[in-house]
């Protein structure tokens, strides 16, 4: 009959216009909530760079000379102090994971190359650090606060994310997370 | 250029005189039996207004030149400004309606805003970077213009009121409608005692803490209210009554609490004084002279007022107001407390026009309201500036 | 449940109040637009049908009729308007001074009441998530009432006849009875001298103007939504972007947000402020300030476009596209992105230059050198073979539990421990310099090191921002103000004349302005004998 017929006429259009509305207010209520997140979060694919490597006259290492490799990036400048406080934790267990297939980068944020080459120096460290002096790379991971470590596994996937300051142990579990198998 | 400045301002208390003298006129055609604007004394009225509003045009033109920016960039030009276009709202309607009556209500309170504008800095003052727009201009003149035909449809509503509401018995209505009137006559008492005390160069600091740090702070008022945790260093024998709660922080808080105390009492004065005369409700001793008024026509004055009025008011103190925001500060919309306020007065009209279009809001109710929309502007021109302030508090 | 077939022979949908043909009233119907209570008709909606209340079976049109009561909106708007209010009793958070922690900052300057006012979370209400839904809902209300509204009130309006029924002329506002004869003729051509649009069916007559001001409101609620709309695009990340950049003079450095595309070089800062001398017109003004008012940030600078296959941080070949001087209100533009000044710091240390001499007589100089603090050499030779050697560089130099150590990377406050060696010796001696500082660790030195002088450079903050939503924004915006304007500046006239055998009626009706149709009705009836209608109503108050 013509009467149903445009009752369930208008039925349709009132539920399409609803559901039209209720997925704009939905949109704008998840808009509203994942506001601040981060740009590379676990379970993404690390982003590619290339920079200047400390000590090595002005070579460039990039990520994808890593690749097949568990890779710890660690974000990290002279004058922050918990960054400092770590430095001694990741040089002593840098040895015992390179073998194992892990490497451990330092991206640091100094402006002045000779401050950390004394840095560098004094700590003796031998893992390679890149000198981000722009900020590039930093702005590229969304690195807000230091220091800020990443932990990517062979494939290349950001296995975890830790922001602020790491513990021996600690330290020695994630690597492990990202020790390639076989 | 100090000659432009001169004649500047003379030019403003010739206007300022003008517009007092055409209250009068149309004071005169009250009550008389012509409602159009035939009468003698209404034909004398809208000519003085128009004068008046010429030469106020021309202390604007002369500042303008004198300044080299619009004069619209403080309180003071602002305000004058506001003043200015409600005289220039009134003249359009007049001569759509022909109705003397309104030019009698609008005058007074152009006149007030005026007076009110000159109690602040009138110096010629530099633009911050952030100023320097064309659309500053753009936006500041518009929502002016908007502001003051809204006033115009208060003017109207406050007409309705005084004409209809019943007066033999107390109520509700009546009591709002007397407390309107005491906050004009508060705005009466804050120029008169702001200039009474300007006369006599009268100045008293106090030195009290704030963030830390004691600093002096100016009052230009005896002090009523002190600053919190304040110590007088004048030798005035006026001691503060009572601190200023401690909340009220900032260099001048206190003293603009004092200034806010000194206005309300004298606000309450001169409503006395004016009830001891009259003897009876201030509204219920005017209604009589309102008879003759048609409270079908003054509504209409007043829903046209606001039909007219918020397009413009949208266009100035929203769109205009957005497109400088997104210029000078990159975003068009900052929730700063002017802009917010703004948007309120945008939701009240819309509101007052969907009551009034959708529910069919008439005569009392929407004289009301267009009572309560004026409120919320003057709000936002003096609270929001003096209290609340923010990015705007410049001006 | 039928439709309503009226005495004229139209048929009209269920809910209808007045017959859109021919106005009479609708049995049954009245109480919709309260038409029983008053001798006049409510001619808001034409009468039309809008939402049924009978179909309220299902939620989906129960919730329907929800949002498209004028009521609810009318209370939308009302709390909006009272929780907007609330958020402007104390500053919003961005408001608060930088580095303020909100969580302490509302309860130390405002007491008990600005401790509630943060525990209730109006430092952030705008962007709260009760606040986002008041304005969605809102939005939905706007739709709805839209859509429930236009197309009955189209239907009536196209529907509508000159031939009317006689209740419907005698309840409208204005109207008169005529007995005797009229000149219809003249009336017809008064009416269209006033630009009436007359139709004419056997002795009934309609004319009609600015019909087209009855859809401003609609045209206006379009606007608005689309306005909302593009508000809400912003949570697109590919529409907006919103970053922010220090650049120190003489840097280029890679704008943020623009993955790596862009950069940016600051080639020089400048300051300026309101010199009295300069400015007499202002002297009044300026004297009254404690600080120098500012007139002027601008930032010169060139921007950059990366032509090399970006490899982020590896060193970048740039091509300028864009040399431009950023001031306040006039942002510099390029590819959709612009750059606005937004901030500075002044007075960075770029270069100290120091001069080396015999402890106690300032004249036996045994050279100088300057350091560039950005990179600094470890060694610096001097003319008379003298050595200085930087053992340590702290930027920001500050004391930390009796250790020095550097803030920051920012050369704010340099400071160095010099190895100096005097020529021929093979030992240091220990120098401690830096601004307004210069400590001997021995106190044995039989060398000083003098700050001989330095350069500084200021820092400009640039806000990097692009914004896609703002085209709808001001399309939203524009028929907003179109859709306002044809409402409210022009408005919908009718008037109706009908003619039996020996008597002229007359009626007329506006949405609003009667003032305005009374004199046109005035004008169009002059010497026809037609009777001036009255205004039937009278408000009371």
């Amino acid at each position: 009959m013509d009467k149903t017929k445009k009752k369930r006429k208008r039925l349709i259009f009132r539920s399409a216009v609803l559901v039209l509305l209720l997925g704009l207010v939905a949109f704008a209520v998840i808009g509203n909530l994942s506001k601040d997140n981060a740009v590379v979060a676990e379970g993404e694919e690390a982003p590619n760079f290339q920079l200047k490597q400390f000590g090595t006259n002005g070579k460039t290492m990039s990520l994808e000379d890593l690749e097949g490799k568990g890779v710890m990036l660690n974000f990290w400048a002279t004058y922050c102090k918990p960054c400092e406080a770590e430095m001694p934790y990741m040089q002593k267990l840098y040895p015992k994971y390179k073998d194992k297939g892990v490497e451990i980068v330092g991206v640091n944020l100094d402006a002045t190359k000779m401050i950390v080459n004394k840095f560098i120096d004094e700590y003796d460290l031998t893992f390679p650090n890149l000198h981000d002096e722009g900020g590039q790379v930093m702005d590229l991971y969304n690195v807000g606060q230091i220091p800020s470590t990443y932990f990517i596994n062979e494939d290349g996937v950001v296995v975890e994310k830790v922001v602020g300051p790491l513990t021996l142990e600690k330290l020695d579990s994630y690597l492990q997370q990202i020790q390639p198998k076989g | 250029m100090g000659d432009l400045v001169t004649i500047s301002s003379n030019l403003l208390y010739a206007a300022f005189i003008i517009y007092l003298v055409a209250t009068f006129f149309f004071g005169a055609t009250v009550g008389t039996k012509k409602q159009d604007g035939k009468s003698k004394a209404g034909t004398i009225g809208i000519t003085l207004t128009i004068i008046g509003f010429l030469t106020q045009v021309g202390y604007f033109i002369t500042r303008w030149i004198a300044s080299q920016h619009a004069p619209v960039s403080n309180l003071f030009e602002f305000t004058t400004f506001f003043g200015m276009m409600m005289v220039f709202a009134f003249i359009i309607i007049y001569f759509i309606y022909r109705l003397n009556v309104i030019g009698l209500f609008t005058l007074p309170v152009a006149l007030l805003i005026i007076a009110y504008a000159s109690m602040f800095p009138r110096e010629i003052s530099p633009l911050v970077p952030s100023l320097k727009s064309h659309w500053l201009y753009i936006h500041v003149t518009t929502a002016a213009i908007g502001e003051a035909i809204l006033a115009v449809s208060f003017a109207a509503g406050l007409i309705f009121l005084i004409r209809q509401i019943d007066q033999t018995k107390k109520s509700k209505h009546t009591f709002w409608l007397e407390f309107v009137i005491y906050a004009i006559f508060s705005t009466l008492g804050f120029v008169l005692i702001t200039t009474a005390f300007g006369a006599m160069d009268y100045e008293t600091k106090f030195e009290a803490p704030l963030d830390g740090q004691v600093v002096t702070m100016d009052y230009h008022l005896p002090a009523i209210a002190g600053p919190h945790d304040g110590e007088s260093v004048s030798e005035s024998t006026i001691g503060p009554l009572f601190e200023t709660p401690e909340w009220m922080r900032g260099q001048e808080a206190s003293s603009k609490f004092n200034t806010l105390l000194w206005s309300l009492l004298t606000g309450l004065v001169i409503y006395g004084i004016v009830r001891l005369i009259l003897r009876k409700r201030v509204a219920a001793a005017i209604q009589p002279k309102l008879q003759k008024v048609s409270p079908d026509l003054i509504d209409e004055v007043s829903y046209r007022a606001v039909s007219i009025g918020f397009p413009v008011f949208t266009l100035g103190a929203l769109i205009f107001a957005m497109i400088w925001a997104q210029e000078a500060w990159n975003r068009f919309w900052g929730w700063d407390p002017k802009e917010v306020w703004a948007l309120i007065t945008w939701l009240f009209y819309a509101y007052f026009l969907h009551l009034r279009l959708s529910r069919g809001w008439h005569g009392t109710k929407s004289a009301w309201l267009a009572v309560g929309g004026f409120a919320i502007i003057m709000f936002n021109l003096i609270a929001v500036n003096l209290v609340i302030a923010g990015l705007h508090s410049y001006a | 449940m039928n439709r309503i077939k009226c005495e004229c022979g139209h048929v009209n949908p269920e809910g209808t109040v007045l017959c859109e043909a021919c106005g009479k009233p609708v049995e049954g119907n009245q109480h919709i637009d309260g038409n029983e209570k008053d001798k006049l008709l409510n001619m808001r909606y034409e009468g039309s049908a809008r939402r049924s209340k009978t179909y309220n079976r299902n939620l989906v049109d129960k919730t329907w009729n929800f949002f498209s009561s004028v009521k609810v909106g009318v209370w939308l708007i009302v709390i909006t308007l009272i929780a907007s209010s609330l958020g402007t009793i104390f500053p919003q958070e961005m408001y608060i001074p930088p580095g303020a922690d909100p969580a302490t900052h509302y309860e130390e300057q405002y007491g008990l009441a600005g401790q509630i006012y943060y525990q209730l979370g109006f430092h952030n209400l705008y962007s709260s998530l009760w606040y986002m839904l008041l304005i969605a809902l809102i939005g939905v209300s706007l739709v709805i009432c839209s859509i429930d509204r236009v197309v009955p009130l189209h239907r009536a309006l196209k529907k509508q006849k000159p031939k009317r029924h006689h209740t419907f002329l005698k309840r409208q506002r204005l109207f008169s009875q005529t007995e005797g004869d009229v000149d219809i003729e003249k009336f017809i051509s008064r009416l269209k001298k006033q630009r009436y649009r007359v139709t004419r069916q056997d002795d009934s007559i309609l004319a009609e103007k600015g019909r087209f001001s009855r859809w401003g409101p609609y045209v206006n609620h379009i606007g608005l939504i689309i306005f909302l709309l593009g508000a809400l695009l912003r949570f697109i990340p590919a529409m907006y972007v919103d970053d922010f950049v220090w650049v120190r003079e003489g840097e280029t450095v890679v704008i943020p947000s623009t993955h790596g595309e862009y950069y940016v070089k600051n080639k020089n800062f400048i300051l300026e402020t309101y010199n009295e001398k300069e400015n007499e017109r202002f002297q009044a003004a300026l004297q009254q300030e404690a600080a120098p008012v500012p007139s002027n940030y601008q930032t010169n600078a060139v921007i950059y476009k990366r032509t090399d296959p970006r490899v982020v941080g590896a060193e970048p070949e740039l091509e300028p596209i864009n040399e431009a001087e950023i001031r306040v209100n006039e942002p510099a533009k390029f590819n959709g992105f612009a750059l606005y000044q937004s901030s500075f710091q002044q007075n960075e240390f770029t270069k100290m230059s120091f001069k080396l001499h015999e402890t106690g007589n300032e004249e036996k100089v045994l050279g100088e050198f300057t350091i560039d603090l950005t990179s600094p050499k470890t060694e610096y030779e001097l003319d008379s073979g003298a050595r200085v050697v930087i053992d340590q560089y702290y930027p920001e130099y500050y004391l930390d539990n009796g250790e020095p150590r550097s803030k920051s990377k920012y050369p704010k406050n340099p400071a160095f421990v010099f190895y100096v060696y005097p020529p021929g010796e093979e030992k240091p001696e220990i120098s401690f310099a830096g601004i307004g500082m210069n400590i001997d660790a021995t106190g044995e030195n039989d060398y000083k090191l003098n700050l001989a002088g330095f350069d500084t450079r200021d820092v400009t903050g640039l806000t990097v921002k692009k914004d896609y939503t703002l085209p709808f924004l001001g399309i939203g915006g524009l028929i907003f103000m179109i859709g306002v304007i044809q409402g409210m500046y022009w408005n919908h006239r009718r008037i109706w004349l009908q003619k039996s055998k020996d008597k002229v009626w007359i009626a007329g009706h506006t949405n609003k302005n009667w003032y305005g149709i009374k004199r046109d009705i005035e004008k169009v009836i002059e010497g026809t004998g037609i009777e001036m209608p009255e205004d039937q109503q009278q408000l009371k108050g």
